[in-house]
């Protein structure tokens, strides 16, 4: 077995000098009556090649852009990455590296951590952000707990327009707990109703998304006015990070704290993760975030240089009162966002982001010209939602024996929106791959 | 000693990439354009985020120089305890970077992604194997997220009853995450010590085991390195009052193919892949913690689930007691696809002998260093051991002063300080995966320490001496908090 260095030789000596005769005596600590007598029932060791042989077989019986074509994000993502983002986030120096508890061998990690932080702060409009979350939706659940905790409030309200998998997620966290959650519908223009806040004063924190699930780009400005007249925080998530490219941040509007799901900045979409929670939020609210944070010190001879901080925050020390339970993160996937965003600069991240607005009003007027119908008036990003034309399932069933994603259908989501169909340009679709979709639906 | 691991190279500085960037420049191939500009009259910022302009080459040297001020376990031995910093096989990286899994899309109807639900099925089913339980969600992200999986799973469980529980009995060796992921759902942490011999007792767990407590979550072998003999008395103490087990997997790679905890006692247990199934750390992360049960757990699980029937795998929803989702997607499922390469390549064979090597590395370090360090329990140890600096201290020479001047000699520090119960805690795990010659290098390397801090104790307060900065002011870092740039 290639991954262990010992020879029969040093098997024996090493014994002796523990004073075992065989590598099961060392297990005789352990009860007979603990031990497994059997053998694991596991499949036979692969060779290397056999396994490549393997893997390749199970990868191709898989549904990408390469043999098919995907016209949905909805969470997950299809851009462009760059071969030099792959390159230097696999160095293996970054890659077989753990959190960064020793500074001095580990500055490496640190500074593109630094780094990371203040890109993210920058994105979004907020002084702060820490060294990642899991996920967009693990993101929104610990800003929604962090809100709690500022507040000392029992109840959030989280409009329906946030991606259901992450209110899935808000949910799950907050089930335990004597929380309740009030929930914001949907108005005629695909933006949160916030009429439910009217008269409230028993709310922690107002959670929207934007573009929100429909794709429709939130007014920010409102809702965290609204908030603020209630006396409530504004957390707004996201999960198309891209957007901020174009759009004024969360933090412009004075958003308290924005988190969501960062993977467009350069992570592959590998089944939904790994991916990144991005986690911004104000400055005077820092020792109440969760997740690990890196600072600016300097070393005994003044050089600048960088640790882990404000870890008493952290349950390695605060244990049962810390602010969150997080210990491994997504540190790698925040080094690739970071490598992306400085790949494509703040210039870049605005010509792509408009090039992403353009692609997919390009399918939504090809989409309308074809029968389908507007439902929303919002303004979009890269996602819109349409109802479909009757008859148009038959010809969706018939796409995806062809491996042709045409749009994410919207009633397994909500049950009202029948024959409604979410879709998704990205600068990865070209428009001949977008005429061919459009010639399809027309037959 | 020979020959010192450490030696000093040239290290090249980098400033910030802000500090760097200039207007005009671009590193990225931007798509053709092929479709008009439809300006956004709504929302849009009137200039680009204030994110630096690098060329290709400005971003490539930024982040190789920043890559080799890091010390992964590529470079060297990283014996860094509780971690598991084992070698990460190359081949699980090709596996992953797979373009049919890379780029698979987690909404795409199932029958279309058939090759990917088959390799997770199969991980869950390999997963219950090792860990002798029955049923698997692979969702949590991490360690910690799979014990609060583990926790909701528990505390729906006896909601479905119409029970209340209040407390949870956790171990003084238990790592951090222990108690703060129980008190995410409203469970206080019971304190339970162990015993002069670093061992939970069943007595010990019985005074505080009542209705009123929803169990144990108990780390096995526990994290002074040593396994928890008595876990099968301590489960019935824990059964008989209708609690539930829940066993912390992050130790095991000290016993795969050698113990099931669903055989002895437990009920859930989560695994690290990025741990125990050689999934690379990645700087902190992405990690994978899925929890594994017992039958009657099952029903809790998170949502969604994957089903096979008919030959096909699909996703169900159809868990009316499920604790509901607890990640946007599936996990990260890029660290399952290496985590299931490392199983397929090692077999039940190589597993368990991995896990005998781990522990041959552990005890012949401990053998050897046991005069020169304090051992905190002198006993045969699992995979780590558990140093103290008690000899060293009196020369003024801490834990902290060890780990740095072990950097000098071309080594990661072992984790200090935890755990909590033995003062000045120096955690060595060598992993499986390290030679007798390294093990027998890093040993020189402690022996010189410790003869150094008889000798000349002063020095070592100067370390570290070879690494891109000396010993960093973490108060300082603290005290006036600079977060951003």
């Amino acid at each position: 077995m290639r991954y262990f260095p010992h020879t029969a030789g040093d098997v024996e000596s090493m014994l002796s000098v523990v004073g075992r005769h065989s590598l099961d005596e060392l297990f005789s600590s352990i009860p007979p009556s603990c031990r497994l007598e059997d053998k694991l029932d596991l499949p036979d060791p692969m060779t290397e090649w056999e396994l490549n042989d393997h893997m390749n077989a199970l990868a191709a019986a898989n549904t990408t852009s390469e043999n098919g074509k995907l016209f949905i994000g909805a969470g997950s993502y299809d851009h462009f990455i760059p071969a030099s983002v792959a390159a230097l986030s696999g160095r293996s120096e970054f890659v077989t590296s753990y959190t960064p508890y020793q500074p001095e061998i580990s500055q490496g990690t640190l500074q593109a951590i630094y780094e990371y932080q203040t890109l993210t702060a920058r994105l979004l409009g907020l002084e702060t952000a820490n060294a990642s979350m899991y996920d967009g939706a693990s993101a929104l659940a610990e800003g929604m707990l962090m809100a709690l905790r500022l507040s000392k409030k029992r109840t959030i309200a989280l409009s329906r327009l946030i991606h259901p998998h992450c209110q899935g997620v808000v949910r799950t966290y907050l089930a335990p707990t004597d929380c309740t959650i009030v929930e914001l519908p949907c108005g005629t223009d695909g933006r949160t109703d916030l009429s439910p806040l009217k008269g409230r004063t028993d709310i922690a924190a107002v959670a929207v998304q934007s573009p929100n699930f429909f794709g429709v780009i939130e007014d920010l400005e409102t809702i965290v006015g609204t908030a603020k007249g209630i006396n409530a925080l504004t957390v707004a998530s996201f999960t198309e990070a891209l957007a901020y490219g174009l759009l004024q941040p969360p933090g412009y509007f004075g958003a308290d704290i924005a988190c969501g799901e960062g993977q467009s900045m350069g992570i592959p979409r590998i089944f939904g993760g790994p991916a990144l929670g991005m986690f911004a939020s104000r400055m005077e609210y820092v020792r109440n975030m969760p997740g690990r944070l890196v600072g600016v010190t300097s070393d005994r001879e003044g050089a600048r240089g960088f640790v882990l901080t404000l870890s008493t925050r952290e349950q390695h020390i605060r244990r049962e009162k810390a602010t969150s339970n997080i210990c491994t993160n997504n540190s790698l996937c925040a080094l690739i966002a970071a490598i992306y965003m400085a790949s494509l600069g703040g210039t870049g991240l605005r010509r792509l982001a408009q090039l992403n607005r353009d692609k997919s009003e390009y399918l939504k007027s090809g989409l309308l010209s074809r029968g389908f119908r507007s439902v929303f008036t919002g303004q979009t990003f890269n996602e819109f939602v349409l109802e479909a034309p009757a008859g148009f399932s038959r010809t969706y069933r018939k796409l995806l024996e062809r491996k042709i994603v045409a749009g994410l259908r919207m009633d397994r989501y909500y049950p009202d929106l029948k024959n409604h169909y979410l879709f998704c340009a990205t600068e990865r679709h070209s428009k001949a791959d977008m005429d061919a979709l459009l010639e399809e639906v027309n037959a | 000693m020979t020959e010192i691991a450490g030696t000093t190279g040239l290290i090249l500085n980098e400033p910030l990439l802000w500090e760097k960037g200039k207007e005009g420049r671009e590193g990225y191939s931007m798509p053709r354009r092929d479709v008009p500009v439809v300006p956004l009259d709504f929302g849009a910022a009137e200039s680009s985020p204030d994110i630096p302009d690098l060329s290709e080459i400005d971003v490539v040297r930024h982040y190789t120089r920043l890559s080799q001020w890091n010390f992964g376990v590529d470079t060297g031995m990283y014996p860094l305890g509780s971690c598991t910093m084992k070698y990460n096989p190359k081949t699980n990286e090709r596996q992953a970077s797979l373009e049919g899994f890379a780029g698979a899309h987690p909404l795409v109807p199932e029958h279309l992604n058939q090759g990917i639900l088959r390799l997770l099925f199969e991980l869950q089913g390999y997963l219950c194997e090792i860990t002798g339980m029955d049923a698997a969600t692979l969702q949590p992200a991490a360690g910690a997220q799979g014990e609060l999986t583990g926790m909701l799973v528990i505390h729906a469980y006896y909601a479905a009853k119409g029970e209340r529980r209040s407390k949870i009995i956790v171990p003084d060796t238990a790592h951090g995450t222990n108690p703060a992921s129980a008190a995410l759902c409203g469970f206080k942490a019971a304190p339970v010590a162990s015993s002069a011999d670093g061992l939970l007792t069943a007595e010990a767990v019985a005074a505080l085991m009542d209705e009123e407590t929803a169990g144990i979550m108990v780390t096995n072998p526990n994290t002074l390195g040593f396994f928890e003999t008595n876990l099968p008395e301590i489960a019935e103490v824990v059964h008989a009052k209708g609690g539930v087990v829940y066993c912390d997997g992050a130790n095991m790679n000290a016993v795969m193919g050698i113990v099931k905890m669903g055989r002895i006692g437990a009920d859930i247990m989560h695994l690290n892949l990025h741990k125990t199934f050689s999934t690379p750390h990645g700087g902190g992360g992405p990690g994978a913690g899925p929890i594994c049960v017992k039958a009657y757990l099952a029903p809790y699980l998170p949502e969604p689930r994957i089903i096979h029937d008919h030959g096909e795998y699909r996703l169900s929803e159809d868990f009316p007691q499920s604790i509901g989702r607890i990640h946007s997607f599936m996990g990260n499922v890029g660290v399952m696809i290496k985590a299931y390469s490392y199983i397929r390549t090692m077999g039940a064979e190589y597993l368990k002998r991995a896990s005998e090597l781990a522990v041959l590395n552990a005890n012949y370090l401990k053998e050897r260093l046991k005069g020169a360090y304090h051992l905190a329990y002198d006993r045969p140890c699992m995979h780590e051991c558990v140093f103290s600096d008690r000899y060293q201290a009196v020369r003024k020479i801490k834990a902290l002063d060890i780990a740095k001047a072990l950097m000098d000699f071309g080594f990661h520090p072992p984790t200090i300080y935890f755990p909590l119960v033995v003062p000045g805690a120096l955690m060595v795990e060598p992993t499986e995966t390290e030679s007798k010659e390294d093990i027998d290098r890093l040993i020189s390397a402690f022996l010189a320490i410790a003869e150094q801090a008889e000798e000349n104790p002063e020095q070592l307060l100067e370390s570290p001496r070879k690494t891109k900065v000396r010993r960093l002011d973490e108060t300082q870092a603290a005290r006036k908090p600079c977060l951003a740039g």
